[in-house]
């Protein structure tokens, strides 16, 4: 069943992902210029030269003719070429994609981690003194663009000079040990965490604030609670796992909004990463980068969605039987 | 606490009134134009205000003046009040909110090129103001006529749309965000850029709304007053006027007001990248880009006051968002 359903969403990616790239294929071809319109300013690059690489990169082809090009190499696993990096897309995009994931799920994990105990208490203890003041913190913090925190923490780190002024590595990262470099690594870490996980952790805790006082409310924690259960037990068994339900698709699906939220800390933050790639190769109108970005972007963003709906199907028996 | 969310709603409500007014009458609040440049005074850091003076041992309170500055060292950029003469703030007068006569008054200092910060923040306002409002309506248009017609009608239209709308929800916002940016050719017009910033922004954005629109729809067509009205035979487009979009106003009020902080942040975030507005037009946005050297941004940290306008825009438009759904929705406490 569940093999059947997992099965039935992959297939249905294969169009949206077909249509994503067409329409993005589009708009680029709409912008004015292309990535050999500043080759053919510099005047040491012949005429000759220019139209060579334009045989060779098919710039020269109708547009449907070009995607269908595109999409063939895509097919046998193959982005093409970046012309500004002069590297295969591919390898270029899996040496950042690995920064970005870490980054992003890094984020999640410590909104999820700070986020519950503060929602699960807030909702419980509603009107407490605890909870106001949780409620007007998480108001400022949903407020806050996590690029200007970035922003906030770079000049904090930059006076105090407590943490590394952005960056994915030390200079000198190559000659560190084994231990030493996971722990730069997690130093370099700790700024674009906190910048992309601050407004997360204030829209879960609202959340689980609002999902626990509705379940309080439910029929079935009143039967729990007439039927002489204990207080504690129907917080944790009956209360709990109902109210968190909803909030396991969210993280999934909200992977996608941190995605376009680490882009920009990497770009303030000077960050190797996906965002940044993708900057680079907008800016220099590098065609094959741009898609491959968004075929990357956009499938993590699909399978991100995709195990949130599995993983909602674990906890909620009402859905199993739907599928 | 009821009438304290109320009186924090109204207070939220003023302030972003205040912003837009500011915004609309830039040329009288700002003190000069956001392009007038003085090459002599580059970074120089907010002009202190006085309100006292010290006379024989006891301190006076007078009408607040500056003095004037001076570049003290062209290396550091290090200023010095010349303390020999003071320059009275005038409110008021000169066809502007405060004036100086005979000396710069920069009360958020001034950039690289020595333009106001403040002048320009006022004048960026229009622009990041502006956007977030125009975008959401366009948005909001498309997404209920498209929405209502699809939920309405249905059929081969109805799974279309569905289909188009899911493959833009599928690319992640800020993705379509750089690559839409790169139609914008250089060295167009601010008016053009802008006009075209807004279409991208409700490019993105129409797509949400509508499957909402769309869902909310389909539940109301089942619904006894809209088979009534039907039966008396108005056609689909009456319908779709008189008893369906009334209906679905509540929701689009409040929606739009907690989705404008969005088209900000975007707008913000492409300018600061340099991908909107470009100089020397001023959005809160591109007023951050300078902020990205962290030389600049230790030595002048007051070049994150756009960033601060912004917060404060956002944080306004969501209580007023959350006091609306709590007025309008009566299911929600």
């Amino acid at each position: 069943m569940l093999f059947k359903f997992i099965i039935k969403r992959l297939l249905m990616m294969i169009p949206v992902m077909i249509g994503i790239t067409f329409i993005s294929f589009v708009i680029i071809s709409l912008a004015p210029g292309n990535i050999l319109t500043s080759l053919k300013m510099n005047p040491y690059i012949s005429q000759k030269t220019i139209a060579m690489m334009e045989q060779a990169y098919g710039l020269n082809k109708p547009l449907l003719e070009r995607y269908g090009l595109w999409l063939w190499q895509v097919l046998h696993l193959n982005l093409g070429n970046s012309i500004y990096y002069h590297a295969p897309v591919l390898s270029l995009i899996l040496s950042r994609a690995m920064n970005t994931l870490i980054l992003s799920v890094s984020a999640i994990l410590v909104s999820w981690i700070i986020a519950l105990p503060l929602g699960i208490i807030s909702g419980i203890k509603e009107q407490s003194l605890f909870d106001r003041t949780a409620g007007v913190v998480n108001y400022v913090g949903i407020s806050v663009p996590s690029f200007f925190l970035a922003f906030i923490l770079l000049l904090i780190a930059a006076k105090t000079g407590i943490l590394p002024t952005g960056g994915t590595t030390s200079p000198l990262y190559g000659l560190l040990s084994p231990v030493d470099k996971i722990y730069d690594r997690i130093i370099h870490l700790i700024m674009p965490v906190i910048a992309l996980a601050v407004p997360q952790v204030a829209s879960y805790t609202r959340l689980i604030r609002a999902n626990i006082i509705e379940v309080k409310r439910s029929e079935f924690v009143t039967a729990a609670k007439a039927r002489g259960v204990k207080n504690s037990r129907v917080i944790y068994v009956h209360l709990l796992k109902n109210a968190i339900n909803p909030f396991i698709t969210l993280a999934g699906y909200d992977f996608a909004g941190l995605l376009g939220g680490a882009a920009l800390v990497e770009t303030i933050l000077n960050l190797q990463g996906l965002g940044t790639l993708l900057l680079k190769a907008v800016m220099s109108m590098d065609v094959f980068l741009i898609m491959g970005d968004i075929l990357i972007g956009a499938g993590m963003l699909l399978l991100g969605n995709l195990i949130a709906d599995i993983a909602l199907i674990y906890v909620d028996p009402r859905i199993k039987s739907q599928t | 606490m009821k009438t304290s969310q109320k009186s924090i709603a109204i207070a939220a409500g003023t302030i972003l009134f205040l912003l837009y007014l500011s915004a609309i009458f830039a040329p009288w609040v700002a003190p000069y134009s956001y392009l007038s440049q003085n090459r002599g005074f580059p970074d120089e850091p907010p002009t202190s205000v006085h309100f006292t003076i010290h006379k024989n041992g006891t301190t006076e309170f007078v009408r607040p003046y500056i003095y004037n500055y001076v570049l003290s060292d062209i290396h550091s950029e290090t200023y010095r009040e010349l303390k020999d003469k003071r320059y009275p703030i005038e409110f008021l007068t000169h066809g502007k909110l405060f004036y100086v006569q005979g000396a710069p008054i920069h009360v958020l200092g001034t950039d690289a090129l020595g333009r106001d910060y403040f002048s320009r923040l006022v004048y960026g306002g229009r622009i990041s103001l502006f956007i977030g409002l125009i975008g959401v309506g366009i948005s909001f248009g498309i997404g209920i006529i498209v929405g209502t017609l699809s939920g309405y009608i249905g059929g081969i239209m109805d799974t279309a749309i569905m289909r188009l709308t899911e493959v833009i929800m599928s690319l992640p916002t800020f993705y379509l965000l750089l690559t839409l940016a790169v139609v914008i050719p250089a060295g167009v017009s601010s008016a053009t850029t802008f006009m075209l910033i807004i279409v991208i922004l409700s490019f993105i954005g129409w797509a949400g709304f509508a499957r909402v629109i769309r869902g909310m729809v389909l539940s109301l067509k089942e619904r006894d007053f809209v088979n009534a009205s039907r039966a008396y035979g108005d056609s689909t487009w009456g319908i779709i006027r008189k008893q369906l979009v009334p209906n679905l106003l509540s929701y689009t009020i409040v929606s739009i007001t907690l989705s404008i902080p969005g088209y900000i942040i975007s707008e913000s975030a492409l300018s600061m990248l340099g991908l909107g507005i470009r100089e020397p037009d001023v959005s809160w946005g591109n007023m951050l880009s300078e902020a990205t050297n962290v030389e600049a941004l230790t030595t002048r940290p007051w070049m994150l006051s756009s960033g601060i306008c912004i917060i404060v825009t956002i944080l306004c438009l969501n209580i007023i968002g959350d006091y609306l759904r709590a007025t309008i929705d009566p299911h929600i406490h």
